[in-house]
């Protein structure tokens, strides 16, 4: 074996593991949607595959706030983040939608991309929900009463718009005590507020479990809940201590039902009572058994592409991109006959090593990786013309075949390698400090880059080297 | 074989003030139009809200128009009307997520009953996100343009040459910009892409040009700069109009065919391409030259 047949292999070789490489993100997407979400719910999904991104293939963006100023005060940013996203990640693949990448963003931003969900609304709820469940003991001494009477007779809700209590109201609130509203009831009736006690002795950290239940009287959902053995004893002990007491569960500020303590409860179970659809049931449930958040996360972004926008975006790029594509390759061949030839060889190659390497990482094609994509086979295109052309002026100093190629070459070479690297290092740049679109435009065209330079030098002169090999003489470029 | 330009001895650099004049004034009308109308700025940097919604049967731009004063909503509209689809937007504003989509939807649906028409796309950008992004893309890019200097002064042992094309790109990237505001359309992160990929054709065209004037100092030492320059150009002319008639093929047909949700990109892909290609030969080499020529 010689060199060149080395050269040759390895091309071969790589062309062969591009194949294995896209096999899986071909079968992925030649099967139908419904077959698609299936395996995505049942998180069979193929690692290695090419991903489309929402802007392609419809979905929901959600950009999520944490309310750094209600964080405990003990716990740091960096671990209240990590556990904010856990829980995110636990909520949502409970809810089943299949791959969803969620990650942190600058210091205390989370993107969650949730693909192809139609229903935003619930998909919020499920992820922007604090989940903060709290057993409270309601007040019910004479100061509390005349707090609700002065919030009944009050035409504003009790609270500002930051949430907080309004002065007139907090200055006759009895001593270590917080205002809740109550979960709304029918329609049209008024808002119904509880004063409780500010100590909590039991939270939704102690919980073990949370499931749906049907009243037996009613047929309404509830919530059932189960508590660890110390969230159990911990219940047990206070609900002793408090018989003939009003109970109340607090979620997230709100309290849902307020029952009186009958006896001591044991066995570390209870139902949160309200009135739920079946649906908000399902969802509090999750949110129960996935943890409750560090703190109040807020919605900064949120961005929904509807799945037929996605696809017309696609079919009518691709369409040109198509047209394009054909028009380089016809013209590269009338022009440079078979150097042309070569040229589109090359090109063609571009592609399915391009192909593979994303799939191999697992990368998301989005608009602007589209542009590095373009880019990078733009300049792609120009170093195979590059060396074209050198071999043209070789050729008309009349130099014999076999030594235009190697002079050609190593002429053109340092302007592909100048050029490659100067945009290589701008993609660097923009990869590091960009965000969102711009990383994904950096990270194609990185990419593409380093693709396009092995096929247009390497590739191309193998092939020629192979030409030689059974036409010494003629090269007609 | 077929051959597009023969050699050809054009005299660039002797022509430099002229293709200054134009840049010049490329530059002034793209300047002129941002001051006097401003950049579209889009969701992504002003932060509002957006919803694209299509219609089952025919409705005209003035009829949307008028269905969204109705319903008391101050709103930008982008008809798509191949489609027959419209974008509302409203930028700015600080209230809930959903709220605002939900005025439109309503208002949808008081002025069209009967007319049913589905949701395309909803964007929420909250204001200090909008600025957010604006300003990383903006650090990442100004940090890449100093490692083009770098890299090319390093390369070419002389940091004006990366300097010179660097102000090419820059030459280039604001006239696309000045484009977009003449032509009034939108720029959201797409758009950015689209510049970034401008920035990238620019370099590469202008590094492929110091590359064959830097070969040219070494064969002809004695060569003077300005003969130098113009025989480097004219070297590689048949190559520069070749690669850059091409992608200017690709991009035309993505801007006549594309559609149009990527037609801003094509647009500014357009503009951008043919900068390019000038502004390597017109500005970038000339630059060169006369910041030699100063420096004697």
């Amino acid at each position: 074996m010689n060199k060149l047949h080395w050269k040759i292999g390895t091309v071969l070789g790589l062309l062969i593991l591009s194949f294995w490489l896209l096999y899986p993100s071909v079968e992925w997407y030649s099967k139908t949607n419904d077959e698609r979400a299936k395996t995505e719910a049942m998180r069979m999904r193929p690692k290695r595959i090419l991903n489309l991104g929402l802007d392609l293939r419809g979905g929901t963006h959600l950009l999520l706030e944490l309310d750094v100023e209600k964080l405990d005060k003990k716990e740091k940013l960096g671990d209240a983040m990590a556990r904010a996203i856990e829980i995110i990640r636990n909520r949502v693949d409970q809810y089943g939608v299949g791959e969803t990448p969620i990650s942190r963003q600058g210091e205390r931003w989370i993107s969650v991309d949730l693909p192809g969900i139609s229903n935003t609304e619930e998909a919020e709820n499920l992820i922007g929900k604090t989940a903060l469940l709290e057993f409270r003991l309601v007040n019910t001494s004479d100061a509390a009463q005349a707090v609700l009477s002065k919030v009944d007779l009050m035409s504003e809700p009790p609270f500002n718009k930051k949430g907080e209590l309004l002065p007139e109201v907090a200055k006759i609130m009895p001593k270590h005590t917080i205002l809740c509203k109550a979960a709304p009831g029918a329609e049209g009736e008024r808002a119904r507020y509880y004063v409780l006690e500010a100590t909590v002795p039991v939270t939704g950290a102690y919980l073990e479990g949370a499931r749906v239940e049907t009243d037996q009287q009613f047929g309404t959902p509830n919530i059932g809940f189960t508590f660890n053995k110390e969230g159990g004893r911990l219940f047990e002990n206070f609900t002793g201590a408090n018989v003939n007491k009003y109970l109340a569960i607090v979620l997230d500020s709100v309290v849902h039902s307020a029952p009186v303590i009958k006896s001591r409860i044991g066995g570390g179970s209870g139902v949160i009572e309200g009135s739920f659809t079946m649906e908000e049931a399902r969802n509090l449930a999750i949110i129960l058994r996935a943890g409750a958040l560090p703190a109040p996360v807020t919605i900064i972004e949120k961005r929904v592409v509807g799945p037929g926008l996605g696809e017309d975006s696609i079919k009518k790029g691709l369409s040109a991109a198509g047209i394009g594509f054909i028009l380089v390759i016809a013209f590269m061949l009338v022009y440079y006959r078979a150097g042309g030839f070569v040229a589109d060889i090359a090109l063609a190659l571009n592609f399915v090593f391009l192909a593979a390497c994303m799939a191999y990482f697992g990368a998301t094609l989005t608009l602007p990786g589209i542009a590095g994509i373009i880019l990078s086979l733009a300049m792609a295109i120009d170093a195979n013309v590059l060396i074209l052309e050198r071999m043209r002026e070789e050729l008309a100093l009349a130099k014999p075949v076999a030594m235009v190629i190697p002079v050609s070459y190593d002429k053109a070479w340092s302007a592909i390698l100048d050029s490659n690297v100067t945009t290589w290092i701008a993609a660097i740049f923009l990869f590091q400090f960009g965000s969102g679109p711009v990383k994904g435009f950096a990270v194609t065209l990185t990419i593409g880059l380093l693709v396009g330079m092995f096929t247009s030098v390497f590739v191309t002169r193998a092939l020629y080297e192979f030409w030689l090999t059974s036409n010494p003489k003629e090269l007609s470029i | 074989m077929m051959v597009l330009i023969g050699k050809t001895s054009i005299d660039f650099i002797g022509k430099r003030y002229m293709f200054f004049a134009v840049s010049a004034l490329l530059i002034a009308a793209g300047a002129a139009s941002m001051a006097v109308k401003g950049l579209n700025l889009g969701l992504d940097f002003t932060g509002g809200t957006l919803l694209q919604v299509r219609f089952e049967q025919k409705v005209t731009t003035a009829q949307v128009r008028e269905a969204m004063t109705k319903a008391g909503l101050e709103t930008s509209i982008q008809s798509f009307t191949d489609r027959n689809a419209y974008q509302i937007k409203i930028k700015g504003t600080q209230e809930k997520v959903n709220e605002m989509s939900e005025k439109i939807m309503a208002g949808f649906a008081a002025s069209f009953p009967g007319n049913a028409f589905t949701e395309e796309k909803r964007d929420y950008v909250g204001p200090v996100v909008g600025r957010d992004l604006a300003k990383k893309a903006l650090f990442a890019f100004i940090l890449s343009l100093f490692g083009i200097i770098v890299y090319v002064a390093f390369r070419f042992a002389n940091p004006v040459w990366g300097a010179a094309g660097v102000l090419a790109l820059l030459h280039d990237v604001f006239i696309a910009a000045g484009a977009l505001s003449i032509t009034n359309r939108e720029i959201d992160l797409v758009i950015v892409a689209a510049l970034l990929t401008i920035a990238g054709y620019s370099i590469n065209d202008t590094i492929v040009i110091f590359d064959r004037m830097r070969e040219n100092l070494r064969v002809f030492p004695k060569m003077p700069l300005g003969q130098l320059v113009n025989t480097s150009v004219n070297e590689t002319l048949s190559r520069t109009l070749l690669t850059n008639l091409t992608v200017l093929a690709v991009v035309s047909i993505l801007f006549v065919f594309g559609g149009e949700v990527i037609n801003n990109f094509a647009f500014c892909m357009l503009v951008g391409s043919i900068c390019g290609t000038y502004s390597t030969i017109a500005i970038a080499t000339p630059l060169v030259y006369q910041w030699a020529k100063k420096g004697k």
